[in-house]
C-alpha cells in the first residue's frame, strides 16, 4: 500500500483506515504485535489485520466488527491529525482540476499546514511529478516530512521550512502550478511567478476573506497574470430517507357512500426523498485562479 | 525538464495535426490544426496556418483574408487618455443620439481595414456622453466595445479544465449537463491516479473518459464500457493524447457484461455479431460463417495468380474481375479489423474478469441503477466508485438498492454549487449563481460482500457477538 499505489493485502507498516460506521473512522499504523482499541473491542494487528484483504470485515474482541479500508487522500483528509485548518475534498477537487494537475506536474505549495491538500497533490502528480511545499512553522514542517515518509510518498516531495513571502519556494522556472493558502498571498505572487515555468502555468490562491482576494487579484494583475477568476464551490450533502405524508380526510363524497371508495381516514403516502441537512458549510474560502501566460 | 531551450519549446509549440482549443473571451472551441483549413469561430473566418510554430498561449489577431497574426506584446490598457469622468448619471439622457457615428460609418471603418482598437477609439471619441459617464461606466463601455471589435484569439493546449468548460458552455446536452466542478469532484472522489485500473462508463462524448485518462497519465489501464455499436470518443480525441495513452485504453460492450459475469462470453458469436454490426458489409455481404470467409481468403491468397488470370480475359470481364478483387480486399480488411476487435475484446474481458478494478466512474444518460449494480461486480473491495446523474431521483433509487444489496459503504449523495465572483476595486460581488444544473453524484467505497444475506440495514444496530469467528482468525 501507499497513498499513490493500491495494494490488495494489509501489510506491516501500512496506514489503514478503520471504519466503524458513518462519520466514525480513524487511521491506524499497522504493526506486528500492535493493538488498537475500538468501541467494539480490541483489534490485534498481527491476527486481525496483517494479511487480510483491504475492504474486509474484521471482528473485534467484543464481537463487534469494523471494515478496514485502503488509505486514500480523501480518507486521510477526514482522519488526519489537525495542526491547522485544512482544505476538504470539495475545494481540493476544484483546485486539482483548475490547476490542471496530472502525472508529471511540478507543483509549488505554501503553507503545508496539516498536509491535507499535499496528499491529494502527490496522488495526482505521481509517479513522475514533484511537489515543493513550503511551511514557515518548523514543527509543522518536520511533522509533514515524517508523515510523507510514513505514507511512502517522501520521494515525491520536498518540504522547505522558510517564509514563502520573503524567500519564495526555493525553486525557479520549474513549476506547472502554484498553490497558496497563506494569510497574505499577495506578498507571494512575485515568488509564484518566478517559480512557474517560462512557458507559463497556473496559480491558485485560497482565502477566506474577500479583502484578501481583492489584494491578491490586484497583485496578480500587476504581475501580468491573465484569466483571473475567483470562484466558490459549496458542497450539499443529502440524506436519503423514506418520508410518510398523511392524506387529509375530506369526508364522504357527495356521490354517495356506496361506491366502494376507501375511506381517506388514516391513509398515508410514503416516498423516498433526499433531504438537505439542517445546516451546511456555507463558506470555506474563495478560490482565485490565474494563468501565467507568455510574455 | 530544463535540458535545453529547444527541446522544451518543441513540446510547447503548435504543430500541424495538433488538437488545440481556440479561446476568445470566455468562449472556447476545439479544433485540429490543419493547413489551408477554414475555421469559423465567433463569427470570424480564418486559417490556422500561421499559428504553426508559435508557442501555446499566443494571442492572435485575425487580419484581412483570414490570416492570423501573433500579437505577443500586450497592448496598453485604456485607449482613453483624458481622465475626465462624471460623478453620476443624473444628466445623461437616453435620446439614442449620443453616438455620432452611424452603422454605415462603422462598416466603412471596418472595410478600410481599421484595427479593432482604432474603431473602439473612434467610438469613444464620437460618443457625446462618454465624458459624463462615471469612471466605472467608462470602463464598462470600453470593455463592451472591445469585446465587439477587438478579436484576439488565443490558441491553447487542451486540458480537462478547458474542455469541460467548453462542453458545458457550448453543448451541455451532449455531456448530460455535467458541470465542470462536478467532473472535478468525480475525479477526486474516484481517487483517479496513475497506475490504477479504472472502469469508465460515459455517454458524455468521452469527456469523462478523457478526464480520467489525463489523470492516469498513460499509467495503468482504463476500460471503457459502451452501449450500442461502439465507444464514443469525440471529446476524448480533443485532448490530443499521445499514442501510448491509447495503448492503456480498452473497451468492452455493455451488451456482453451479463455473458462475461456468467462466464459464458463466447468469441465465435462475437465474430458473427461483428459482421452484423459493421454497417458497410451488412448489405452486400450475406451472412457468412467464419470458416467460409477463411476459405474464400485462401482461394485468392496469391495476388499474382489472380493478376495473370485477369490479363487473359476481356475488358468487360476485367472490370468484373477488378470488382471482385476489390470485394476480396474489403473482405480481407474487414477480417483483419474483426480479428483486431476480437483481440481487443479479449484483452478487455481478461482485465475485467479479474474483478479487481480500482475504481468505477459512471456518467450516462441511462438509468444508473442497473449499470452500477452489474459493473460494481468487477471492482475490488475497498475501492471508490462515483455515479453521476443529471437527476437526483435515480440516484436515490441506487442508494436504496446498494444499501439492500450490501458490498458498499460510505454512500454519499451530493451536489456542488458553484459561484463566480467579479473582483474589481469597489465593484466586488458574486457574478452568477449556478445551481441545480450541475448534476448529482452518488459515491461510496466497496467492501467485501457478506456471504450471509441482508446485512446492510443491520449495520446501525449493535452487532451480535461473534466469538467463534474471532477464535478462527486467531489461529
Amino acid at each position: 500500500m501507499s497513498f499513490v499505489e493500491y495494494g490488495d493485502v494489509i501489510r506491516e507498516g501500512d496506514t489503514a483506515i478503520v471504519f466503524l460506521g458513518h462519520d466514525s473512522m480513524f487511521p491506524v499504523k499497522v504493526q506486528r504485535g500492535g493493538q488498537t482499541q475500538t468501541r467494539y473491542g480490541v483489534l490485534r494487528h498481527s491476527a486481525d489485520l496483517i494479511g487480510k484483504r483491504y475492504g474486509s470485515k474484521v471482528t473485534c474482541s467484543k464481537g463487534g466488527w469494523v471494515y478496514v479500508l485502503h488509505p486514500t487522500p480523501e480518507l486521510w483528509t477526514l482522519n488526519l491529525p489537525h495542526r491547522t485548518q485544512i482544505l476538504y475534498a470539495t475545494d481540493i477537487a476544484t483546485i486539482t482540476m483548475m490547476l490542471e494537475l496530472k502525472p508529471g506536474s511540478v507543483v509549488c505549495e505554501s503553507g503545508t499546514g496539516s498536509g491535507s491538500l499535499s496528499h491529494a497533490i502527490l496522488r495526482t502528480i505521481a509517479p513522475t511529478g514533484h511537489l515543493y511545499t513550503v511551511e514557515f512553522h518548523q514543527q509543522r514542517a518536520e511533522k509533514a516530512v515524517e508523515e510523507f515518509k510514513e505514507h511512502k510518498v517522501g520521494h515525491l516531495v520536498t518540504v522547505l521550512n522558510q517564509d514563502v513571502c520573503r524567500e519564495g519556494f526555493g525553486v525557479t522556472g520549474v513549476a506547472d502550478a502554484v498553490f497558496l493558502d497563506i494569510p497574505s498571498p499577495w506578498e507571494a505572487i512575485g515568488h509564484a511567478k518566478a517559480a512557474i515555468k517560462k512557458q507559463g502555468g497556473r496559480v491558485c490562491s485560497f482565502s477566506p476573506c474577500i479583502e484578501q482576494v481583492q489584494r491578491t487579484c490586484q497583485a496578480l494583475a500587476e504581475h501580468g497574470f491573465g484569466e483571473v477568476s475567483t470562484l466558490e464551490v459549496l458542497l450539499r450533502l443529502y440524506d436519503v430517507r423514506s418520508v410518510t405524508l398523511p392524506l387529509p380526510d375530506f369526508g364522504e363524497e357527495a356521490g354517495g357512500p356506496g361506491d366502494g371508495a376507501p375511506s381517506a381516514q388514516n391513509a398515508t403516502v410514503t416516498c423516498k426523498t433526499a433531504v438537505a441537512p439542517k445546516e451546511m458549510a456555507g463558506h470555506t474560502g474563495y478560490l482565485t485562479f490565474a494563468t501565467k501566460s507568455l510574455v | 525538464m530544463e535540458e535545453n531551450g529547444e527541446a522544451v519549446n518543441a513540446q510547447w509549440t503548435i504543430k500541424e495535426g495538433d488538437y488545440v482549443v481556440l479561446k476568445r473571451e470566455d468562449v472556447f472551441k476545439a479544433v485540429q490544426v490543419q493547413k489551408k483549413r477554414k475555421i469559423i469561430f465567433e463569427k470570424q473566418r480564418f486559417f490556422l496556418d500561421n499559428a504553426i510554430g508559435e508557442l501555446y498561449g499566443t494571442n492572435f489577431e485575425v487580419a484581412s483574408g483570414g490570416t492570423l497574426q501573433p500579437r505577443k506584446v500586450k497592448h496598453e490598457e485604456n485607449p482613453q487618455e483624458t481622465k475626465e469622468a462624471g460623478m453620476d448619471n443624473r444628466n445623461i439622457v437616453d435620446d439614442g443620439r449620443s453616438q455620432k457615428l452611424t452603422r454605415d460609418d462603422i462598416e466603412t471603418l471596418k472595410e478600410q481595414g481599421l484595427k479593432g482598437k482604432e474603431i473602439v477609439q473612434q467610438l469613444i471619441e464620437n460618443s457625446t456622453t462618454f465624458r459624463d459617464k462615471t469612471e466605472f461606466a467608462q470602463e464598462k463601455y470600453i470593455k463592451k466595445k472591445k469585446k465587439k471589435y477587438e478579436s484576439d484569439i488565443t490558441v491553447l493546449k487542451p486540458s480537462t479544465r478547458i474542455l469541460a468548460l467548453m462542453y458545458h458552455g457550448r453543448e451541455p446536452g451532449k455531456i448530460c449537463h455535467l458541470r465542470y466542478d462536478t467532473l472535478a469532484q468525480m475525479l477526486t472522489l474516484g481517487n483517479i491516479h496513475a497506475g490504477s485500473k479504472v472502469i469508465v462508463f460515459d455517454t458524455c462524448a468521452g469527456l469523462v473518459l478523457g478526464a480520467v485518462m489525463e489523470r492516469m497519465g498513460g499509467y495503468g489501464s482504463v476500460i471503457q464500457m459502451y452501449p450500442g455499436g461502439g465507444p464514443v470518443r469525440a471529446a476524448t480525441d480533443s485532448f490530443g493524447f499521445p499514442a501510448h495513452f491509447y495503448q492503456t485504453l480498452h473497451e468492452f460492450p455493455l451488451a456482453k457484461v451479463n455473458a462475461l459475469l456468467a462466464g459464458a462470453l463466447s468469441l465465435e458469436s462475437e465474430e458473427k455479431s461483428g459482421l452484423e454490426d459493421s454497417s458497410t458489409g451488412a448489405g452486400e455481404l450475406p451472412q457468412k460463417t467464419v470458416s467460409e470467409t477463411e476459405e474464400r481468403e485462401a482461394e485468392h491468397s496469391s495476388p499474382d495468380a489472380e493478376a495473370m488470370e485477369v490479363t487473359g480475359e476481356g475488358p468487360e470481364d476485367k472490370s468484373k474481375a477488378e470488382r471482385e478483387n476489390q470485394r476480396e480486399l474489403r473482405v480481407q480488411e474487414k477480417k483483419i479489423k474483426l480479428e483486431e476487435k476480437r483481440k481487443r475484446l479479449l484483452a478487455a474481458a481478461s482485465l475485467l474478469e479479474g474483478r479487481n478494478a480500482d475504481g468505477l466512474i459512471i456518467a450516462s444518460r441511462f438509468h444508473p441503477c442497473p449499470v452500477v449494480l452489474s459493473l460494481l461486480k468487477f471492482v475490488a473491495p475497498s475501492r471508490p466508485f462515483v455515479i453521476y446523474c443529471q437527476y437526483k431521483e435515480p440516484l436515490i433509487e441506487c442508494y436504496t438498492k446498494l444499501r439492500e444489496q450490501g458490498g458498499a459503504i460510505s454512500l454519499r449523495l451530493s451536489e456542488t454549487w458553484l459561484r463566480h465572483y467579479q473582483i474589481l476595486p469597489n465593484r466586488t460581488h458574486p457574478k452568477l449563481l449556478m445551481s441545480g444544473g450541475g448534476g448529482y453524484l452518488l459515491s461510496g467505497t466497496t467492501v467485501v460482500m457478506d456471504t450471509a444475506k441482508s446485512l446492510g440495514p443491520q449495520r446501525v444496530e449493535e452487532p451480535a457477538p461473534k466469538r467463534q469467528k474471532l477464535e478462527e482468525t486467531d489461529v
